[in-house]
C-alpha cells in the first residue's frame, strides 16, 4: 500500500496531513498515535470511507480514488466502530461479507463455518449477534473480514476492551494470516502490542507522521542513556549506592533503574554491594527506552 | 466503474436490508397498521363508491408501505455502528442507496399486491388495462421507495427522528393526492397542488388501469412517477455523499 501526500481537513482542522507510506507486502504494520492524532481518520482515507482533500493511496497497483470498488476488494477491515448486524446469526453476518466480496456459494459456506469454529462460535454460530458478549462480537467482526482471505487487513483498535481469551485468540488469527502473507496494518493505543506485533510501526501526532520504523531501531534511536534495573531481596537506600558511572538511580516499584553510561561497569559494582550488604538479587537486566518511551517522546505528551 | 462488482453490491445490499429491516416495528407500524387504520377511518361504514375509491385506497396502501423502509435504513445502521463497516465493503453510495430502494419497493410490492388482489378477488371492481396497473405497481413502489431513502440521507443515529420527518411529509401528500377527493372533482388551487405530489400520478394511472376518470394521460403518469424516481435518488446521493459521516 502506497499513500502519497494524504491530507483530510474538517474546517479550519487538518486531520491528516500530508501524510506519506509505504506498506510492503506481507508485512504487519503498526499506526499508532496519541487520541486525537489522525489515526482513525487515515484508516477511514485507506478503507475508502472518507475522500480525501488531496494526495493518493494506492493499494496492490489499484488506485483508490480511480477504482474504488476494485481497490475495496483487496482490503478486509475491521472499523474502531465496526459492529456486525445485531439482527443477524454469526453465520448470516460472515455470509453477507462473502456475498458482498462474490465468494461462490459453497466456498462461502465453508470457510464461514471453519473461521466460527476457530473462533470459538461453533456452538452458538445460528444465534443472534445480539445476544453475544463483546467479546463474541468481536470475533465475529474478526471472522467477517477474514472470509474472503484480503491481500491487506486493516485492524482499528481491534483488541480495544476485551478479555485476555478473546484478546489471544484476534491476535492468533491475525498472526496466521499475516504468516500466509496477506498484509496487516494495526492501529492500536496498545503499545507492547504493537511492539510485540509489528514489524514496522508510525507513530502520527497532529496528524503527521513522526517516526516509522521498526520498534528495535525507533528504541535505539531514541536510547542516549542505557540503564541497568535490579531488583533486591529487600528494601534498598537509594543513597548507599555510589559509582563513578553511575548518572542517576531511580526508585521503580520493588526495582532500581540506574542509569549509566557504562552498564558493564555497573553490573559489577552491584555484585559487589550485593556481598558488602548480605543481599540476594531477585532479578537484573538491562534496560534502555521502552518503544512507549519513545512513542510519549515523540507526541510530547507528559509521562 | 466495475458493473459486475456494482450489480453485485446492489442485490447484496437489497438482501440484506430485507433479511433485517421487514422484521422491524417502524415498518410494521407506519408500513401496516397505519394504512390500515386509514382505511377503516375513512372508507369503512360510509356509503362510497367502492369502484371509485380502491385505486385510491390502492396507491395510498403502496404509498405508506414503499416508503416505510428506506426512512428507517441509514440512521439505524448508524445507530448500531454498522454504517462505517458497510461504508467499508466494496460498494459506493450509489449501490448502497439502490440496494435501499430496491428493498422498500420489493416490500411495498408484495405488501400492495396483497391488497390489490384481495381487493380484485373480493369486491366488484374492473380491471380495464393489466399492463398499466402493474407497471404503475412497480414504478410507484421504486418512486415511493426512493422518497423514502431521499427522507433518511441527512440522517444522523436517530431513527425517531426521521420517522418523525417521513410522517411530516408523507401525511400531507395523501390530502393532497386525490385519495380521499377524487382528483377530477378538484379544481383551481387545489387542483394545482396536486401536480407537485408524485402520489397524484400514481392514483390517476391506477385510475385508467381501473377504468375510472383519470384526468391525466397515462403516458405523462408514467413519466412523472420515473422522473420523481429518478429526482429522489439523484437527491439522496447528493445529499448522503455530503452527510455520510454524520453521526458515526
Amino acid at each position: 500500500m502506497r499513500i502519497e501526500r494524504l491530507t483530510k481537513r474538517f474546517g479550519q482542522v487538518t486531520a491528516v496531513d500530508n501524510v506519506e507510506l509505504i506498506v510492503q507486502k506481507g508485512e504487519f504494520f503498526g499506526l499508532l498515535g496519541p487520541n486525537g492524532a489522525g489515526k482513525t481518520t487515515t484508516i477511514r482515507l485507506v478503507t475508502g470511507v472518507l475522500k480525501p482533500d488531496s494526495g493518493s493511496i494506492t493499494i496492490d497497483g489499484i488506485e483508490l480514488a480511480r477504482n474504488p470498488l476494485e481497490a475495496k476488494m483487496q482490503m478486509g477491515v475491521i472499523p474502531e466502530v465496526g459492529n456486525v448486524y445485531p439482527d443477524l446469526s454469526a453465520l448470516d453476518n460472515v455470509d453477507l461479507v462473502g456475498r458482498y466480496y462474490g465468494l461462490p456459494r459453497k466456498e462461502r459456506e465453508e470457510r464461514s463455518n471453519a473461521l466460527l469454529d476457530d473462533l470459538g462460535l461453533k456452538e452458538r454460530k445460528h444465534d443472534l449477534v445480539r445476544k453475544f458478549s463483546k467479546g463474541m462480537r468481536q470475533r465475529v467482526s474478526i471472522a467477517c473480514a477474514l472470509v474472503y482471505e484480503p491481500s491487506l487487513l486493516i485492524l482499528d483498535e481491534p483488541t480495544e476492551g476485551l478479555d485476555v481469551q478473546s484478546r489471544r485468540l484476534i491476535v492468533d488469527m491475525v498472526k496466521q494470516i499475516n504468516q500466509r502473507g496477506s498484509t496487516v496494518i494495526l492501529t492500536t493505543h496498545n503499545i507492547e502490542e504493537a511492539n510485540r506485533l509489528c514489524q514496522r510501526v508510525c507513530i502520527i501526532n497532529k496528524g503527521k507522521v513522526v517516526a516509522c520504523d521498526s520498534p528495535e531501531k525507533l528504541r535505539a534511536a531514541f536510547q542516549l542513556t542505557p540503564a541497568v534495573e535490579v531488583a533486591f531481596d529487600r528494601q534498598v537506600d537509594i543513597a548507599l549506592l555510589k559509582h563513578p558511572s553511575l548518572q542517576r538511580a531511580d526508585a521503580c516499584g520493588d526495582k532500581l533503574r540506574l542509569l549509566t553510561e557504562d552498564p558493564e561497569a555497573i553490573i559489577e559494582y552491584l555484585m559487589g554491594f550485593r556481598k558488602e550488604h548480605g543481599l540476594r538479587i531477585v532479578s537484573l537486566s538491562t534496560a534502555g527506552l521502552s518503544l512507549e518511551d519513545v512513542f510519549v517522546k515523540l507526541c510530547e505528551v507528559p509521562s | 466503474m466495475n458493473w459486475h462488482i456494482f450489480v453485485r453490491g446492489v442485490r447484496v445490499t437489497a438482501r440484506k436490508d430485507m433479511m433485517i429491516y421487514y422484521k422491524k416495528a417502524p415498518v410494521f407500524i407506519f408500513g401496516l397498521i397505519l394504512p390500515t387504520f386509514l382505511f377503516f377511518a375513512f372508507f369503512v361504514g360510509r356509503q362510497l363508491d367502492v369502484q371509485r375509491y380502491f385505486p385510491g385506497f390502492l396507491a395510498m396502501s403502496l404509498f405508506f408501505t414503499s416508503s416505510s423502509v428506506g426512512p428507517l435504513i441509514v440512521p439505524w445502521e448508524k445507530q448500531q455502528g454498522t454504517f462505517e463497516r458497510l461504508l467499508s465493503y466494496p460498494v459506493n453510495i450509489e449501490i448502497i442507496l439502490l440496494g435501499d430502494v430496491i428493498a422498500g419497493a420489493v416490500f411495498g410490492l408484495i405488501i400492495s399486491s396483497i391488497v390489490g388482489v384481495v381487493g380484485f378477488l373480493f369486491l366488484p371492481l374492473q380491471l380495464a388495462d393489466v399492463l398499466l396497473v402493474f407497471l404503475a405497481f412497480v414504478l410507484g413502489n421504486l418512486c415511493f421507495s426512493s422518497l423514502g431513502v431521499l427522507l433518511s440521507s441527512p440522517a444522523g443515529k436517530t431513527p425517531a427522528n426521521i420517522m418523525m420527518l417521513a410522517a411530516l411529509v408523507r401525511f400531507p401528500l395523501i390530502f393532497i393526492s386525490g385519495i380521499f377527493i377524487p382528483l377530477n372533482e378538484m379544481s383551481g388551487a387545489t387542483r394545482l397542488v396536486t401536480q407537485f405530489s408524485p402520489l397524484t400520478y400514481l392514483v390517476d394511472a391506477l385510475n385508467h388501469g381501473m377504468g375510472q376518470a383519470a384526468v391525466m394521460p397515462w403516458y405523462v403518469d408514467i413519466a412523472a412517477l420515473v422522473l420523481f424516481t429518478f429526482v429522489f435518488v439523484a437527491g439522496a446521493s447528493f445529499i448522503l455523499k455530503k452527510r455520510s459521516m454524520k453521526g458515526l
